[in-house]
């Protein structure tokens, strides 16, 4: 299975080759934080420390991985915190499943990262919290460019803004949204900004010249 | 009977008279939506059957421009979301990346950080009061709030220099040393405010006008905050006693001793109450806090260069509004490959559509008060 | 001569007090009116901790006439589809409603327009609610939704207020007896007591309902910015709508007037036939003279010259006022003077308190909404007048008929009066509490 490690060995191996300046002994080379400037090509290659992510296995994950088997792509831990990578497909499920079952009632945070050398181009993060075990767990679920997940605006109502957001900011249509459409940024916009192929200065100049009279000069 | 809330609205699209519904539309320019905030609100007479807040003028793209700058370049940036609270959203925003460097910043530092920080919330409360007392007609508590609101800026402004968008926290600790008066200000503030809070107390709380105004405004229990993610002085008033300086302490909140207020209808009324009641808490935390700043550095163990490895991280803080969350995505360069902020007011707001139903239009710009928004943060 | 001529003289011969007194009401009461709307800035800057108007003059003493200058010299706007006959007429009907209604009014004893109509109050009250024309006529000939709406809801709140006024009003013209102005204080003096003391529920309702009446805080919904449905004024500008505000704050004089007149002892001084307190009618000339003195002390802390010359100015002034007070007790011939002289002073303290608690009243307590104020108005206030009418006629039967003693009857009769309204009160707030907790379960007809 190799894709289990994809999620997280993609960051380091996308960006390092184009900058060519951090040495790449190791796919899962991550350098110290308060690492030196990237040494000359030809100088020894630091120790490579250990990754920040490690494979998670306790209780929790069990049940779910129990629950869903393959849904559950990976669990991992970064830095204290966890997180589950899972399919798209049983996305309500488990959504169900979390709130239900384990008891996460708050969805915290629900966003998305843009990987756009990958497959499955966007990661969409849920951030959920147990009010009654005060616990947090992230949910990453890869999608890929044309996919619709479904809503989760059934289980969370507060994911309705959260998911109009998403689709503004990254073109993800949510399929049983009861309203999809842009919040942030006005209706006709053409673009969703935060992909990685939407350059910062880039702007919808035929909006900005329609409504507000001027060329944007971007 | 006008007093009640019309509970009917909810559930049917025909008005009583078959006639149409009016759509009334709060402009973005309005003195008292506290910001550029466009509310279309469906009509049926006098009553309120639904709202729909059209936000987005102030979106500025922060997220988009946190990729684009170094981590410690985007720090002035995170102030100016929630500009009411700027102090909060730096502190979250250097935690949330000291979490993703897997450092912590020196005990004297996070005590320093634990006094601004509360000083910041109980500013960012005598903002919302006044406001939304003028908003309701109580024309006075505004001057009073703001004039206490002068004394926390002078503290902040002799600290790093600027009252409102401060960048007082650096990735790592503070920069600036507590100047030299540092304790003695907070202490004279912090025992002047008690008598402040009693001038606000005896001005609204028991008053029979203010109450009809507030009590039964706006309700919203403690299913409907959790299920619509609306967190902070919101949930507790709902009687949820929870707070994640309690629940998950982060900077020194666990060193001190304070109580969480809630309320118990979760009306307009007892947010009132809970945020009154937060203001005193916050002075007992800053004044447990200079008996004892502990000596030592201000800066942890942080280069110049900040890379963090590879990887996440998601930090969230108790901000005066509510639950504010940083989820930093790195990639190993010096820029963040994603900062997604969780912000409080954009989450709270979306409660506006089901607390505003059945309600009168009056009680609108209560209910908008009461959520204590501001729009850098809705819109960001 | 021709008769037309000898006609012409023969009027202005009669008439010619009325018409100065006349000409000087409408000159001087919109100055006097912005005056008004200084001092409330000043009040209000003063609880609020900050200064208030200070640039436009000495201590801001001038902005009054620069806010009439700008008023004046603003582009008039008219609506596009308005009503422009009706839009230019609104607030002139608001204005001379106020203005006529001074008409009648006494002063002082000496000091009015109309020699004692004898139907003195009624014509007051009748005028000045003529104003209401102008509310509604101003917010349709604007022709915007929300102008109308805020129209109504203005006028709504001023008939029933009215009602509740008026009710309060009969009761101290039960007291008196009369209807002339003149008349009714000179019961008060006959009686050696204010009427407020005999009728302090009355008062407080007639307070009340002034507030509202006059549109002031907390009942000043119609025209609260922070309200969705701005109020019948938003398409006036420039002099249209000082005319507007301007009718409001005579509005307040006339009404404090009448309260004064009715309850408050008129022109007469604290405890008016008591021999040995004659003394207290130096007081006015002591008061301004104090003043004076006061503002000599100030002079010498101005920090600027021309302060310190424009306080030694005012400390003049007030002198000279206090001589002008104490000359008829110098000057035998002139005694006459002595009462009416202390009878405006006294009445213009009494009316200047009255504005004071309605300015205080402002920037204390928040705002009614609409329909908590038609509540309060109808459910709580004008029962509550009318059982006082009800005690107060019983109040004097019993006087009357079985030799009671006066001030018995009435403490009895106001003591059921305070009990009835303790019960009102109560009613209502059980109402709203029953009301707001079975909000869940009911069905509202309730239609707006």
């Amino acid at each position: 299975m190799a894709d289990e490690s994809k999620p997280s060995q993609e960051p380091e191996s996308t960006q390092a080759e184009p900058k060519g300046a951090s040495p790449a002994p190791a796919p899962k080379s991550a350098p110290t934080p308060a690492a030196p400037p990237a040494p000359k090509p030809g100088a020894p290659s630091p120790k490579a420390p250990a990754p920040l992510q490690i494979p998670l296995d306790n209780d929790l994950v069990r049940r779910y991985r129990a629950r869903f088997g393959a849904a559950i792509l990976d669990a991992l831990e970064d830095r204290k915190q966890h997180y589950l990578v899972v399919d798209s497909a049983q996305l309500p499920e488990i959504a169900r499943y979390s709130r239900e079952d384990e008891k996460f009632d708050l969805l915290e945070d629900y966003t998305a990262v843009d990987w756009p050398r990958r497959d499955k181009r966007f990661d969409l993060i849920a951030i959920l919290y147990s009010f009654p075990n005060n616990i947090r767990l992230r949910l990453k679920i890869p999608i890929a460019a044309n996919e619709h997940p479904s809503s989760l605006v059934d289980i969370w109502p507060t994911s309705d803004w959260l998911e109009r957001e998403i689709f503004d900011m990254f073109g993800i249509e949510f399929a049983g949204h009861p309203g999809l459409k842009r919040i942030l940024l006005p209706d006709g916009w053409q673009g969703h900004p935060l992909q990685k192929d939407y350059d910062i200065l880039q702007q919808d100049t035929a909006w900005v010249r329609e409504n507000l009279g001027i060329d944007s000069g971007q | 009977m006008a007093d009640t809330v019309d509970q009917d609205a909810t559930h049917s699209n025909d008005t009583l008279l078959g006639a149409d519904e009016l759509i009334l539309n709060m402009g973005p320019q309005h003195p008292s939506t506290h910001g550029v905030l466009r509310v279309k609100l469906k009509l049926d007479g006098e009553r309120v059957r639904g709202a729909e807040c059209v936000i987005g003028y102030l979106h500025r793209g922060v997220e988009k421009i946190a990729e684009n700058r170094t981590y410690q370049q985007f720090a002035p940036y995170v102030d100016r979301m929630d500009y009411v609270a700027a102090i909060s959203n730096g502190l979250g925003y250097c935690e949330a990346v000291e979490k993703l460097l897997n450092v912590e910043a020196p005990i004297r530092a996070k005590v320093i950080r634990t006094i601004l920080t509360e000083l910041q919330r109980i500013a960012s409360h005598l903002v919302w009061l006044g406001t939304h007392a003028l908003d309701i007609g109580a024309l006075t508590p505004l001057f009073y709030c703001f004039r206490e609101r002068e004394e926390i800026l002078k503290i902040f402004e002799k600290y790093c220099g600027a009252r409102l968008t401060t960048h007082a926290f650096r990735i790592g600790g503070l920069q600036y040393e507590a100047y030299d008066d540092f304790e003695k200000d907070v202490e004279r503030f912090c025992k002047d405010f008690e008598r402040r809070i009693q001038e606000y107390v005896d001005l609204l709380t028991g008053n029979s006008i203010w109450i009809g105004r507030t009590r039964n405004v706006g309700v919203l229990n403690a299913a409907d905050c959790i299920a619509l993610g609306a967190t902070g002085p919101i949930l507790r008033a709902a009687g949820v006693k929870w707070d994640l300086r309690k629940a998950q302490p982060y900077a020194a909140y666990d060193r001190y001793q304070f109580e969480i207020p809630t309320g118990t209808n979760g009306d307009t009324y007892d947010r009132y109450m809970v945020r009154m009641e937060e203001m005193r808490q916050s002075r007992l935390i800053c004044l447990q806090a200079i008996e004892n700043i502990p000596e030592g550095p201000i800066f942890g163990k942080v280069g110049k260069v900040i890379k963090p490895a590879p990887g996440e991280i998601y930090h969230s803080i108790e901000a005066p509004k509510g639950i504010l969350g940083y989820y930093v995505v790195s990639d190993g360069t010096v820029q963040p490959y994603r900062v997604r902020i969780r912000p409080p007011s954009f989450i709270n707001l979306q409660a506006l559509d089901k607390m505003i139903r059945g309600h009168l239009v009056a009680d609108v710009v209560a209910v908008i008060g009461t959520l204590d928004i501001v729009l850098g943060e809705v819109d960001r | 001569m021709s008769p037309a001529t000898q006609a012409v003289l023969h009027f202005l011969q009669t008439w010619w007090v009325e018409l100065v007194s006349g000409v000087v009401i409408v000159a001087v009461v919109p100055l006097i009116a912005g005056y008004v709307v200084l001092v409330e800035r000043k009040l209000m800057a003063d609880m609020q901790a900050r200064l208030g108007p200070m640039r436009v003059g000495p201590h801001g003493l001038l902005q009054p006439i620069a806010d009439a200058v700008k008023l004046l010299i603003k582009e008039d706007i008219v609506p596009q589809d308005a009503d422009s006959f009706i839009f230019w007429f609104a607030p002139v009907i608001s204005m001379v409603a106020a203005l006529t209604s001074m008409g009648a009014l006494y002063f002082g004893p000496d000091f009015r327009v109309a020699q004692d109509i004898n139907i003195g109050i009624l014509f007051v009250i009748g005028v000045s609610s003529l104003g209401f024309l102008g509310i509604i006529l101003g917010g349709w000939a604007s022709n915007s939704h929300y102008s109308i709406i805020g129209a109504i809801r203005s006028t709504a709140q001023l008939v029933s207020y009215e009602t509740a006024g008026g009710l309060a009003i009969i009761c101290a013209l039960l007291l008196s007896g009369t209807l002339r102005i003149h008349a009714i204080v000179d019961a008060q003096s006959d009686h050696h007591v204010w009427f407020i003391f005999l009728a302090p529920v009355a008062f407080f309702t007639y307070l009340v309902a002034s507030i509202a009446e006059t549109n002031r805080a907390p009942f000043d919904l119609p025209e609260a910015e922070s309200e969705l449905v701005a109020g019948y004024m938003t398409e006036y500008s420039g002099f249209r709508w000082a005319l507007y505000f301007l009718g409001e704050y005579a509005n307040m004089i006339v009404v404090a007037s009448v309260a004064t007149t009715l309850f408050l002892g008129g022109w007469l001084r604290p405890f008016p036939n008591v021999h040995w307190l004659n003394w207290l009618d130096l007081l006015p000339a002591l008061f301004i003279a104090l003043v004076g003195i006061y503002c000599i002390y100030r002079a010498g802390k101005q920090p600027v010259k021309i302060q310190v010359w424009f306080m030694w100015a005012v400390a003049f002034a007030c002198f000279a006022v206090a001589l002008i007070f104490l000359v008829p007790w110098i000057f035998a011939s002139l005694k006459f003077a002595i009462l009416g002289l202390n009878g405006a002073f006294w009445f213009l303290l009494k009316v200047s308190a009255y504005i004071y608690v309605f300015m205080w009243l402002r920037f204390t307590l928040p705002r009614y909404r609409f329909d908590q104020l038609m509540h309060l108005g109808w459910y709580i206030l004008i029962p509550l007048a009318i059982v006082n009418v009800f005690s107060v006629g019983v109040a004097l039967l019993l006087e009357a008929e079985f030799g009671w003693n006066r001030w018995l009857a009435l403490i009895v009769t106001t003591a059921f009066t305070l009990a009835i309204a303790l019960f009102l009160v109560r009613s209502h707030d059980k109402r709203v509490a029953a009301a707001s907790s079975a909000s869940a379960a009911t069905s509202d007809s309730y239609a707006g």
